[in-house]
């Protein structure tokens, strides 16, 4: 039963230690401080937080940028029933882009964990090489895995090209995996044990109580009734969609007008993709097809993206020139 | 004799960079400042997470200065030419000697170019080399367009004392570095040596050199272990590696729950290290794992590391409930089960799916398991099961616990401990020093996983050239040939790989159209039209070109053998020569066979007997080869009636002996007994040369003894090539 009455102090709920929502909002208040767009999740099914067109679209072309936003998750596969302490097939990650990267990301990423109470004289971080690269995405990059205490709790990459088109300037990306950090912080062994709402006693909401009926409902969905012929014609009707967008918005004159539209299509072919791959409907051989598939969309939603204001177009700055914004 | 200090401070360098890094820069460095006439005492270099650093001891103040003289003008020539000489040479009248020749006086300018500071040559080389290292992967970051492993912060560089001013896409050098991330305060050190850098940074914990850091952990790991009575499951690699991730290596024990003992050790130590990098200990009485692990910090934490070990324990104990999750979920399906999903694991888009694979190496296992001594059955069976790990979890989680988790789950089914023995073993040997497998049917499943993967990819063509050996067939050689000499296996390898290479041949000539189009034009008959040969391809065409290409593919896989077992002897010190001597016989397929040969040929010619006989030999070779450039052909028979002294007829009747002797012996692979019979041979040999002319001046007597000298060399090629032997 969730607990309706509101009796958790404030200081409680936004205590990064104590609840997973004092986490996501201190995080949300270090961004913001530092300047970066508070933006909220897209809403559509992603696999990741890259997927959103704040990290995806903005990283390429010209156009400095500095955003940060929580993200919800789904990788159909992932779905343990509810039964795994570890993994969930939707959980949420923290995402922050900045574009370029400034000078000092490391210490200001550094920054962001002291500000959710992990203490530098007392815990073991550490960047260790994590090379990433997203296939379907036609993207990849150089960074590390943040380890704290021999944790994973994020992800730090250097993009160098996104939707085969290389990144100039060049954009940092932080992706903190949040129920593993406040897992961390918390000190709890199982996700679904984490205090959610920062409460005491009756007014105690764990993660559990939000989401565990979700994983078990949804791991059934995944694995055994999503509808396979209903999603294999789903993606033929994105990947024909996305197709005709790019086709229809480009004007021939170097503009397009419906690059954001056509980049939704990409992204719901590569859920379904996702759901099919869990499904187990699709073989080995067939499975590299269906990426290369969506990359081949990824990458013309990117090349339609620079032919829109938001990819620059008009733009006039020098990269060299783009204000310092600390 | 100034020294230079130089510093490339970065964010983290992955750890498997550094050891590369560092020596790449001390090699750059070198290179330039030798090129520029810059010569120096002493060059090192180190690599830290964050830096890689270089100093290079006693280079001079600037270059040497270069004196040149330039021959000009005679003196008597006109003042332009004399002028116009002056100005491309650079100097005034002053400059120039007056020298004279056979023809008079003429002009020598004398040019003296003074060589360059020091520092202005690193000023021009350091920025070159940053943009040019070779990093095995580089990035740009932020506005610049330098590429570096990782975003490149600053520079120092010291020479003398003094700042090397210079500037990369922004970055300015300077004589300033940081210490520990952690441990030390975010002050800038300035630096004005190598020593003094080395001491500042000491103190603000950054341990510059890869081995003492490495010298730490291992010290401190042993130290904690001997604490609690364990000792450390020694890992080189993971000592390395770790050394490579921190600046100021501090070892902390950790504990998991006994009850996770109940994996299979090897589980245990790769989930702990191939994910968290921590070392396992084990119990030195009974070398059983204990649940134990050691991490390497990069922290001295004020709370003395409690809450270090605490995070770390959390994740291991995270690994090894998944690690067990495997475990228990891969126990619940049999090995028979896992081998009809191989077929959707792609061994290699040419040449089909694992389970064709684990089929093809069933059938090969199967027809040498007589020759082994093994149940055919047991063959078959080891060699269907050796692959269904691969779609187990674990190995699934961890690919480099193939065959191992197989054979463990075959143990946990009550499988045959051969069998089980066979699947943890049919990849071995890796390499020179990896062990063999000891067990006939394991041997049998090794031979046929590696026979099979070498005739697929000579069906396909791809065979490995020069430095490229994409997928280790020259390991996959050396396997088969380590197998069978340690095992003293008798293997006709031909035999076995001719029907073998033919299905994959086939498979190639169905997938392939432009395979058959090759066929046909590479067996086409003299004056045959390729076009109408290729329409005969299913009348028989198909047939007749498959047999001519298993015998040419197998032939070539052979000679293949044979360079690797060439390789192989010759790394075990055997003679290059006396290899050759066996080799040039001809139709050698059997690897124990010709190794035997080879080992008594070498012991028969470091004898005296050998050596006398050797010497024999040549002396009757280098006459037979004389005669036959002047184009006189040596009969095969010889003629006792025309003998004419004892010596000749001693000779023939020991060479008919001797001959005799070692055929008899080489077929009965008694090598040690052909080299005695050749022996025999020695004395009546000596004596003939003593004795006989062969150049006698009647021509049937002289072309009988040129008969009988045939025959020497006829009794010596029944145990080797003597020709091939050198000396």
């Amino acid at each position: 039963m969730l607990a309706a009455s509101n009796k958790a102090t404030p200081a409680v709920s936004l205590d990064p230690q104590r609840s997973f929502q004092g986490l996501i909002l201190t995080l949300h208040n270090y961004w913001a401080a530092y300047g970066a767009l508070i933006l909220q999740p897209y809403d559509m099914e992603v696999g990741a937080g890259t997927f959103h067109p704040a990290t995806t679209l903005r990283s390429i072309g010209p156009r400095p940028w500095k955003a940060a936003y929580v993200q919800p998750s789904r990788r159909p596969s992932d779905g343990r029933y509810g039964e795994n302490p570890n993994r969930l097939q939707h959980y949420y990650q923290y995402q922050v882009l900045l574009k370029p990267s400034p000078p000092d990301l490391q210490e200001l990423y550094l920054g962001s964990l002291y500000e959710i109470g992990i203490d530098r004289h007392n815990h073991d971080i550490r960047f260790v090489e994590d090379d990433w690269e997203s296939p379907t995405l036609g993207a990849w990059g150089l960074g590390w895995e943040v380890w704290c205490d021999g944790m994973e709790v994020s992800q730090f990459t250097y993009f160098q090209q996104v939707g085969g088109i290389d990144c100039t300037p060049v954009s940092g990306e932080l992706t903190y995996g949040l129920e593993r950090l406040a897992m961390y912080v918390q000190g709890v062994d199982n996700v679904y044990d984490l205090n959610f709402n920062g409460g005491e006693g009756e007014d105690r909401v764990s993660y559990g109580e939000v989401f565990l009926q979700a994983e078990q409902e949804y791991s059934r969905f995944n694995f055994e009734h999503a509808n396979t012929e209903a999603l294999l014609r789903h993606f033929e009707d994105a990947e024909a969609e996305c197709a005709a967008l790019l086709k229809a918005g480009d004007t021939g004159q170097g503009l397009h007008l419906m690059g954001l539209p056509a980049y939704d299509q990409c992204i719901k072919a590569s859920h379904i993709f996702n759901l099919l791959d869990a499904r187990g409907v699709i073989s080995v051989t067939e499975r590299q097809s269906y990426i290369l598939r969506v990359r081949d969309l990824a990458k013309a939603c990117a090349e339609a993206w620079l032919k829109t204001a938001g990819g620059g177009v008009g733009e006039t700055a020098n990269p060299e020139e783009v204000p310092n914004h600390e | 004799m100034p020294d230079l200090l130089l510093e490339l401070f970065s964010e983290e360098i992955p750890a498997r960079m550094q050891p590369r890094a560092a020596d790449d820069l001390a090699r750059l460095m070198s290179e330039g400042l030798s090129d520029a006439g810059c010569t120096f005492d002493r060059v090192e270099a180190h690599a830290t997470p964050r830096r890689l650093v270089l100093s290079i001891e006693g280079l001079p103040a600037a270059q040497p200065d270069v004196r040149e003289e330039r021959k000009g003008p005679r003196t008597d020539a006109p003042e332009k030419a004399i002028e116009g000489f002056l100005r491309s040479a650079g100097v005034s009248l002053e400059d120039c000697e007056e020298r004279v020749d056979k023809k008079g006086a003429y002009y020598v300018a004398l040019i003296e170019t003074k060589g360059r500071p020091t520092p202005a040559i690193i000023a021009e080389l350091v920025p070159d080399v940053i943009r040019k290292f070779p990093w095995p992967k580089s990035m740009r970051w932020g506005t610049g367009s330098l590429k570096w492993v990782r975003p490149l912060h600053s520079i120092c560089c010291v020479f003398g004392g003094e700042v090397v001013e210079f500037e990369v896409d922004g970055i300015v050098s300077a004589n300033k570095t940081a210490g520990h991330r952690f441990m030390s305060d975010s002050r800038p050190i300035t630096v004005s040596s190598f020593e003094n850098y080395g001491m500042q940074l000491e103190s603000a914990y950054v341990m510059l050199e890869a081995e003492a850091r490495a010298a730490v952990i291992a010290e401190e790991a042993a130290d904690l272990a001997g604490q609690a009575r364990l000792e450390l499951v020694a890992d080189q690699g993971l000592t390395q590696e770790t050394a490579g991730l921190v600046e100021w290596p501090v070892v902390l024990m950790g504990a998991f729950d006994e009850s996770f003992l109940d994996l299979p050790p090897e589980v245990i130590i790769t989930s702990i290290k191939s994910h968290q990098k921590c070392f396992s200990l084990r119990d030195p009485q009974t070398g059983n794992l204990a649940n134990r692990f050691l991490m390497v910090s990069n922290l001295i934490a004020e709370d003395g590391g409690d809450k270090i070990v605490q995070g770390n324990e959390r994740v291991i104990a995270a690994r090894l409930s998944d690690a067990k999750f495997f475990w228990d979920q891969d126990l619940k399906v049999s090995l028979e089960d896992r081998v009809p999903p191989l077929k959707d694991i792609t061994f290699h888009a040419r040449l089909g799916t694992q389970a064709e694979r684990v089929e093809r190496i069933g059938t090969l296992a199967g027809e040498m398991a007589e020759r082994m001594g093994v149940s055919i059955d047991l063959a078959k069976k080891a060699a269907r099961l050796c692959k269904a790990d691969l779609v187990s979890g674990m190995v699934g989680e961890f690919p480099e616990l193939q065959g191992l988790m197989g054979s463990y789950y075959a143990h946990a089914e009550g499988l045959e401990h051969d069998v089980a023995d066979a699947i943890a073993m049919h990849y071995k040997p890796q390499g020179p020093s990896d062990e063999v497998p000891a067990n006939k049917v394991a041997q049998t499943v090794a031979l046929a996983d590696k026979l099979d993967t070498l005739s697929c990819f000579w069906a396909i063509g791809e065979t490995p050239t020069g430095s490229k050996d994409p997928f280790a067939l020259r390991r996959a050689a050396l396997g088969v040939i380590r197998i069978v000499l340690e095992g003293e296996l008798k293997l006709p390898l031909l035999q076995i790989i001719r029907p073998h290479i033919a299905g994959p041949l086939e498979r190639r000539m169905d997938a392939e159209p432009g395979y058959v189009k090759q066929l046909v034009a590479k067996y086409l008959e003299d004056g045959e039209d390729a076009a109408k040969a290729e329409e005969n391809w299913d009348k028989g065409r198909r047939e007749e070109c498959l047999a001519r290409e298993v015998v040419a593919m197998s032939d070539s896989l052979l000679s293949f053998f044979a360079d690797r077992l060439k390789v192989y002897l010759r790394d075990l010190g055997a003679r290059h020569d006396l290899i050759d001597a066996v080799f040039s016989l001809g139709d050698q397929d059997d690897l124990l066979k010709i190794v035997r040969r080879v080992d008594a040929l070498g012991v028969f010619l470091d004898s005296e007997d050998g050596q006398n006989l050797l010497a024999g030999y040549k002396r009757a070779a280098n006459i037979l080869a004389a005669e036959e450039k002047k184009g006189t052909k040596v009969e095969a028979e010889v003629d006792e009636a025309l003998f004419e002294g004892a010596e000749e007829e001693a000779l023939y009747g020991a060479l008919q002996t001797a001959e005799n002797d070692a055929v008899v012996s080489v077929s009965e692979e008694n090598f040690e007994g052909a080299m005695a019979a050749l022996a025999q041979l020695r004395a009546p040999v000596d004596a003939f040369f003593d004795a006989v002319m062969v150049n006698a001046e009647d021509e049937n007597v002289r072309a009988n003894r040129l008969a009988l000298l045939g025959r020497i060399r006829a009794a010596t090629l029944q145990v080797a090539d003597f020709s091939k032997i050198a000396g």
